[in-house]
């Protein structure tokens, strides 16, 4: 789970560890009534490697990315930065591949950017 | 060739637990030179100067080397030693193992190897050290207090009271600084005004005391004990000796609609003024600003009625020149700027305010005679919500500072319970992240905030602040309870983070007193000398030097006069004799030197030296004041002919070293 911790970390380029638990981010969230963690919960959870909880978590998908937390955080810990890691790594498991190569072909359209399908492949293909 | 002696120390576990003390002793005693070579648990003790000494006889040491921690730390202490020994003691030379070796290595044989090789080159430079003999310098007996807040305000008056003179420079039209806008003051409730204004009247009628109001420092020279100043003395356009202090020009003054400075710009003042009915000196001042007798030439009421003829619309800034043993810095704060705490909503309603603004509403002095009301409606308000932190502990430099401000806790538990007392129908928020209250009867003073006045702690942050139909939207967070809290709120105060005010860096360079990355003074040890500034004859005093209520700032200010009256009582100092000195034969006249050096110690004159065939010539030489020389070395790097050296770090010296080091 620390591995967990650490690439969540270094993917949203925030350190859990200079929040001072101020509850800025909860004071902030227009979505606060909506989620199950609330920022300041999820930057803590991060912190003490409660990743998985996280990850099963409804909540990640109904934060807005308004980045209200992330402008207001006096700490630079920027909580939608990493609840939006937390998204990532939810899409980049092993064996949990939302887009198979067989899939592709069937997606191409022309008026899609090639570049759209191949970095959607790369994202979801692990 | 020097017969020296290497005494290593053990700093008791601090370097012997990282280098290998016996070895650094036994490679040492095989360096050219040396004499006697040993360690010591503790050299710094009684037992450990005594060998020192004792083997200085024995070995009939002609130099010292002494492998301990730095010499900031210990220098003076060895050559105190060596000196009763009979050594001259600048024939001391510190290798310091401890700071820059064994506290910053893990390796042990990496830091054994290190501290041998700066055992070599501290005696590689002691081979070349002459003894030295140090100057002395009279010592001018007067003090420089700068700022009139109550930080300087209790220097002076300390100074005065051992019988020196002293000046206050004050860059406002009166003293007193900030203290002349709090209302009351915690734990204990008194009000500010009665508890500060004796002390300015105090300062107004002790002799010994000059007060220099709206006058700022312009130029420092000189150094310890013998300090010019410049004081430039603002224009008030009023003769400071013939105005009464009456008060009528300020009543007929027609331009009335002047921001009051002082009221923080909630209300207007005329455009002559006397900022408070305490001001001390009394004395009217001319805003050059709002004006219309300075800015059109038409108008001249004030002259008119003032029954003294203190009126003077052609005063000019009168530039004074002063001399002063030593200098106090008392600059004072201020709380930082809102307006990029725009989630506050500062800058868009008039009901958010910062707590020096609540202040003046709450006093009775104040713009609503000390009836809380609202700015934007003149009404009481119901819901107050106190936002603690706002710009304190912040990280990342765009906005906030990074530090606790410190007072900000304990004002807000007394706004809060002040409201609740005075207004018992009123709901009273405050927001905060830790209470932090230490200090004598702080923490009770915050429990009975809540226990007794029922004013409600929330832990959490306000995250943003919506003004709405004349309503204060509050979003907030309560993590204690989780839940995001919604207050249609009246007032919204914010407890602004406070910083050093903006005048203390361009006085710092004066002074040649060093500052933090916050702008804060430097003392000249964290512990052990919190009142001094690494500089000679700098003192500090107050929230200059880093935020502090008002018994610290008033105990700091008079442990500063006390180092200040320890100066003073001497009638001469002795100086530094590791100064510059120029070698003629070499000097070129290029004025290289003149140019760099910040203490002006360069001069050049005009000298006869024998030419060829009994010819003379002349020619143009730098010369050294030993005693403003403060030995930074400076000139020594920028003189192209290389005729510049420094007593006790000559070139030779240093190369010396860098060869031990290298070869």
């Amino acid at each position: 789970m620390i591995d967990m911790m650490e690439q969540i970390t270094r993917i949203a380029g925030v350190n859990p560890r200079k929040c001072m638990r101020c509850g800025k981010c909860s004071g902030a969230c227009p979505a606060y009534d909506e989620m199950e963690y609330h920022p300041h919960q999820f930057v803590s959870m991060v912190e003490n490697g409660r990743i998985d909880e996280l990850m099963r978590s409804k909540g990640i998908y109904t934060c807005l990315s308004c980045f209200a937390c992330v402008e207001r955080c006096p700490r630079s810990v920027e909580p939608a930065k990493l609840i939006e890691a937390v998204r990532c790594a939810v899409e980049r498991q092993q064996g949990m591949d939302r887009l198979r190569p067989e899939a592709v072909p069937g997606l191409l359209n022309p008026d899609l950017p090639q570049q759209a399908i191949t970095s959607a492949f790369r994202k979801y293909r692990k | 060739m020097q017969r020296i002696g290497v005494f290593v120390c053990w700093c008791g576990s601090n370097i012997a637990a990282t280098v290998d003390v016996e070895a650094v002793s036994q490679a040492l005693a095989k360096e050219p030179g040396v004499v006697f070579s040993t360690n010591y648990q503790y050299m710094c003790s009684q037992t450990g100067q005594d060998m020192i000494q004792s083997k200085i006889h024995e070995y009939n040491l002609s130099a010292v080397v002494i492998c301990s921690c730095s010499p900031r730390m210990h220098e003076a202490t060895f050559r105190r030693t060596c000196e009763k020994a009979g050594l001259n003691p600048y024939m001391v030379e510190i290798a310091n193992i401890r700071e820059q070796c064994s506290w910053i290595h893990k390796d042990r044989a990496e830091a054994t190897e290190k501290a041998v090789i700066l055992g070599r080159a501290a005696i590689a430079k002691v081979q070349l050290n002459a003894p030295l003999t140090a100057g002395t310098s009279p010592v001018t007996k007067r003090a420089l207090v700068i700022g009139g807040g109550i930080a300087g305000i209790q220097t002076a008056l300390d100074i005065a009271d051992a019988g020196f003179e002293v000046d206050i420079v004050e860059k406002e039209p009166t003293i007193g600084g900030k203290m002349t806008q709090i209302d009351k003051t915690f734990p204990t409730l008194d009000c500010a005004a009665c508890i500060l204004t004796p002390k300015m009247v105090d300062c107004a009628q002790n002799e010994k005391i000059t007060i220099y109001a709206y006058s700022e420092v312009e130029a420092v020279s000189g150094f310890v004990g013998s300090f010019r100043v410049k004081i430039r003395r603002k224009a008030r356009y009023v003769k400071e000796d013939v105005c009464t202090g009456c008060g009528l020009c300020t009543e007929k003054c027609p331009q009335k609609k002047v921001p009051n400075a002082f009221n923080l710009g909630l209300d207007t003042r005329r455009a002559i003024y006397i900022p408070f009915a305490q001001a001390v000196p009394k004395v009217a001042t001319i805003d050059a600003d709002y004006c219309t007798m300075l800015r059109t030439g038409k108008c001249g009421v004030c002259s008119k009625v003032c029954e003294a003829g203190a009126i003077d619309y052609k005063q000019k800034d009168e530039v004074i020149e002063r001399e002063y043993g030593a200098i106090v810095a008392a600059t004072g704060y201020n709380p930082i700027s809102l307006a990029q705490f725009d989630e506050f909503a500062y800058s868009q309603s008039p009901d958010v305010v910062s707590s020096l603004e609540f202040e003046r509403l709450m006093n009775a002095a104040g713009p609503t005679g000390g009836t809380l009301l609202r700015p934007s409606d003149g009404t009481h308000p119901k819901t107050i919500v106190f936002v603690q932190c706002v710009g304190s502990r912040c990280d990342g430099a765009e906005k906030g500072k990074p530090y606790c401000s410190k007072i900000c806790c304990m004002y807000t538990a007394k706004h809060a319970m002040l409201c609740r007392e005075k207004y018992p129908d009123t709901d009273v928020y405050v927001f905060y992240i830790d209470v932090r209250t230490p200090g004598k009867n702080f923490d009770e003073f915050y429990r009975r905030a809540v226990e007794e006045y029922g004013v409600h702690y929330i832990k959490g942050m306000v995250g943003k602040v919506v003004p709405e139909n004349g309503k204060l939207k509050v979003r907030a967070s309560d993590l204690l309870d989780g839940r995001q809290l919604h207050i249609d709120a009246d007032m919204v105060v914010l407890a602004a983070a406070i910083e050093p005010d903006k005048s203390a860096r361009p006085l710092a360079t004066m002074l040649t007193a060093s500052m933090d990355t916050n702008d804060f003074f430097t003392e000249a040890h964290p512990k052990l000398r919190p009142v001094e500034s690494p500089t000679a004859g700098i003192f500090l005093s107050g929230a200059c030097q880093g935020p502090k209520d008002i018994p610290e700032t008033v105990a700091q200010a008079g442990a500063a006069a006390s180092k200040v009256i320890g100066l003073l009582s001497k009638d001469q100092l002795t100086c530094n004799p590791c100064v510059a000195a120029p070698n003629e034969m070499m000097c070129n006249g290029c004025s290289s030197c003149e140019k760099v050096c910040p203490y002006g110690a360069i001069t050049y004159v005009d000298k006869e030296f024998r030419g060829p065939n009994r010819t003379t010539l002349i020619r143009r030489v730098a010369q050294v004041n030993p005693a403003v020389c403060q030995g930074c070395g400076a000139c020594t790097v920028a003189c192209p002919s290389g005729a510049m050296d420094l007593k006790g770090f000559s070139n030779r010296q240093i190369m010396a070293e860098v060869d031990a080091i290298c070869l």
